[in-house]
């Protein structure tokens, strides 16, 4: 399953930590972030709940950087 | 004045925050210089004020990063370096290196933002309202999110149509400039269907909706586009995976540098400095910051991705620009790409009576025939034919028809046709289908029907050559002299004809085995049975992508008119994306590499790191809005 989230973040760099921690999230198959649209595309493990993942995602961003935003 | 005040309205709360907190760190830092000469103290306190109000947040995001276990950030950078010149007795420059980083951050922030803005601008041909009519007759705005299949919507002139619809009432003339980047105007009546994102100009209409907004023109080619800069090109990989080594070579060089010579001179018995080697050091940190390159190249394809998409043509992601501009090899499908796939009567030969004549009787003679060879001769004849004056039609199967037209017999078809009623023919030196006619069992001449090539074929291949695509090739199902004829009229170098579609396949196969390793292949088809082959070229490019989903799936690229001048467009964009992308990752590594040799020789300050740092970056920003402008490519 394939979902898409807004998100905010100030710098490029951020984004792309913050891609690499999505991607490292237990449930998430694939993860990409945008800058310029500030979207985040999350392609879920089959079987993964989004409800549940998504607060996995957002800890594990703010983990790498703590001034971003996922809006789920 | 006002274009400050506009601005400053335009920023967010975040930018605001910012804002202010620059103005009260600058405005301590003044006082600061004020109290200089009357107490040391005072001044100390002036600067404390000032560093800790500018650069407060900095410190505490600086301490959490080292708390999680990943130091390495821009915060951490520069807290170390301002701190650390502060260490050294330098306040003030501590404070100022602090006060500009933010000032630079700010305008990033901004800068980016306005762009993101532009370009998001640009390609938001999404309506946002739809009009229903109540029952009272009054009307009223919807979201088109609301409105469901079938549903009759009203547009008015000078409004986008929200939805793709289906007109039950009204005429007028529309433009679809959003959807295909050229401004045409048709004209629309009850009954013809119309896309979403066209302007209706002149008329009211009712259009009974055929799709749900989400799956309307107009959103499909957004999402696309916007999706587009999801798929990631390879300078975008490996900016990123360089930003990954970046920082921490850059931080563990800076800690060589504090410590290696010092310890160096101290061994041969001179005096370390270690203030001085500790400020070339905290430079280096300070210039270590890899967010000038890792924004300047996403940013650069997002303004192409735009630019294409506001020309009509769509380009399915920044991983396509690449190979797009590295095209070396042009491979044509003709019916519908090179040519109109129209079948149009060319010619009249060898007929005793008058053209029009002949096409009359002949248009009268098929009149009842639905074959797309009888349908081009009505199309020629534009009048309605009397079917009072037809009588006695026979069609036969392969061969042609035969009637009574005003009392005469006609017979149109082809050789086998004429061969069986005993009827010498005269063969036509042209290529394309030829209808042969005879009247009371007289030869009268006959018409020649063909595909007829597009207007801009010609001069989209010599284009091709002056931008380096010189081998170009052209595949078709059609029998081979026609094939030759089409690619000699608009100067296509080879030619591969009577094809079935998987030995288009093949062929492209081993074409590409010609491509060296940076000559890309590019094949232009129009999506509709060439799905595999679009597939298997370097880029897929479909033509008249407009309303034809299968296209739109099938293929990399999608131009939304079917103007073969707009593939040499779309490989000018990739050309001048890919420049851009260059240009950035060049100058941005260039700048820093020469601000690292000069600090670490001793030649730089902190103002030129920061300058390396986000003077970079605003230069690599307003360098791709460049990419965004594709109007006169």
């Amino acid at each position: 399953m394939k979902k898409t989230y807004k998100i905010d973040v100030d710098c490029a760099n951020c984004a792309n930590k913050m891609e690499l921690a999505a991607q490292k999230t237990k449930g998430v198959k694939s993860a990409s972030v945008n800058f310029m649209l500030l979207k985040m595309n999350v392609e879920f493990e089959e079987g993964a709940d989004p409800a549940e993942v998504m607060p996995r995602i957002l800890e594990n961003c703010k983990d790498v950087e703590d001034d971003c935003e996922i809006y789920f | 004045m006002r274009s400050i005040s506009k601005l400053f309205t335009g920023l967010t709360k975040k930018q605001k925050k910012i804002f202010f907190r620059i103005l009260a760190a600058a405005f301590f830092i003044v006082l600061s210089e004020a109290v200089e000469e009357k107490s040391r103290i005072l001044q100390v306190l002036f600067f404390a004020a000032s560093y800790i109000i500018i650069g407060y947040d900095i410190l505490i995001r600086a301490f959490k990063g080292i708390r999680k276990g990943h130091p390495f950030d821009e915060n951490f950078l520069m807290a170390v370096a301002t701190v650390g010149a502060i260490g050294l007795g330098d306040l003030e420059e501590g404070t100022a290196v602090m006060l500009f980083y933010q000032i630079g951050e700010l305008f990033e922030s901004v800068a980016v933002g306005k762009s993101r803005k532009n370009i998001t601008e640009l390609i938001d041909i999404r309506p946002d309202y739809a009009n229903i009519e109540m029952s009272d007759g009054k009307m009223e705005r919807i979201d088109p999110e609301d409105v469901s299949v079938g549903s009759v919507i009203v547009v008015k002139p000078g409004e986008k149509v929200p939805i793709d619809g289906v007109v039950v009432e009204g005429e007028s003339s529309i433009d679809t400039a959003a959807l295909t980047g050229e401004s045409r105007l048709t004209e629309v009546r009850k009954d013809m269907s119309v896309l979403s994102g066209s302007i209706n100009l002149t008329g009211v209409l009712k259009l009974r909706t055929v799709k749900d907004f989400g799956e309307s023109t107009a959103s499909k080619i957004l999402d696309l586009v916007e999706n587009a800069s999801s798929s990631k090109s390879k300078s975008e990989d490996f900016i990123s995976r360089f930003a990954r080594i970046y920082t921490p070579a850059v931080c563990f060089s800076a800690l060589a540098l504090a410590i290696i010579p010092p310890v160096l001179l101290l061994l041969f018995g001179k005096s370390p400095e270690w203030g001085s080697w500790i400020y070339r050091s905290l430079t280096f940190l300070v210039i270590s910051c890899p967010c000038a390159l890792v924004i300047s190249i996403p940013m650069a394809f997002f303004g192409g991705l735009g630019g294409a998409g506001n020309a009509g043509i769509l380009i399915k992601g920044s991983n396509y620009m690449e190979p797009l501009s590295q095209a070396k090899l042009a491979v044509f499908d003709k019916t519908g790409t090179m040519t109109k796939g129209v079948f149009e009567v060319r010619g009249v030969h060898h007929s005793p009576i008058e053209d029009e004549m002949l096409i009359e009787l002949a248009a009268h003679a098929e009149c009842y025939s639905s074959h797309p060879i009888s349908i081009s001769i009505l199309r020629k004849y534009v009048k309605e034919p009397d079917k009072s004056r037809v009588s006695d039609v026979h069609e036969i199967s392969g061969e042609g028809v035969s009637a009574l037209v005003d009392g005469k017999q006609v017979a149109c078809g082809n050789s086998k046709l004429m061969d069986r009623l005993g009827v010498d023919y005269i063969d036509c030196r042209s290529h394309g289908t030829v209808v042969h006619v005879a009247i009371d069992g007289v030869y009268y001449g006959h018409i020649l029907i063909a595909d007829s090539i597009k207007q801009n074929a010609e001069k989209a291949i010599s284009a091709l050559k002056e931008n380096g695509i010189s081998n170009t090739v052209m595949l078709t199902g059609d029998t081979e002299s026609t094939a030759e004829s089409v690619a000699e009229e608009i100067g296509i170098g080879r030619v591969f004809s009577e094809l079935l579609p998987a030995d288009k396949v093949n062929i492209v196969g081993d074409l590409l085995k010609e491509c060296g390793k940076k000559e890309k292949l590019i094949f232009v088809g129009d999506g509709i049975n060439d799905a595999p082959v679009l597939a298997r070229a370097d880029v897929g490019i479909a033509m008249g992508g407009i309303g034809s989903d299968a296209a739109i799936e099938a293929a990399d690229v999608v131009i939304m008119d079917d103007d073969p001048l707009k593939v040499v467009k779309a490989v000018k964009i990739a050309k001048k994306c890919l420049r851009i992308v260059y240009e950035n990752i060049w100058c941005a590594i260039g700048i820093k590499v020469i601000c690292l040799i000069l600090s670490a020789f001793g030649l730089g300050s902190m103002w030129m790191a920061i300058f390396a740092d986000t003077g970079v970056m605003i230069l690599a920003v307003l360098n791709s809005i460049r990419a965004l402008n594709v109007k006169k490519l």
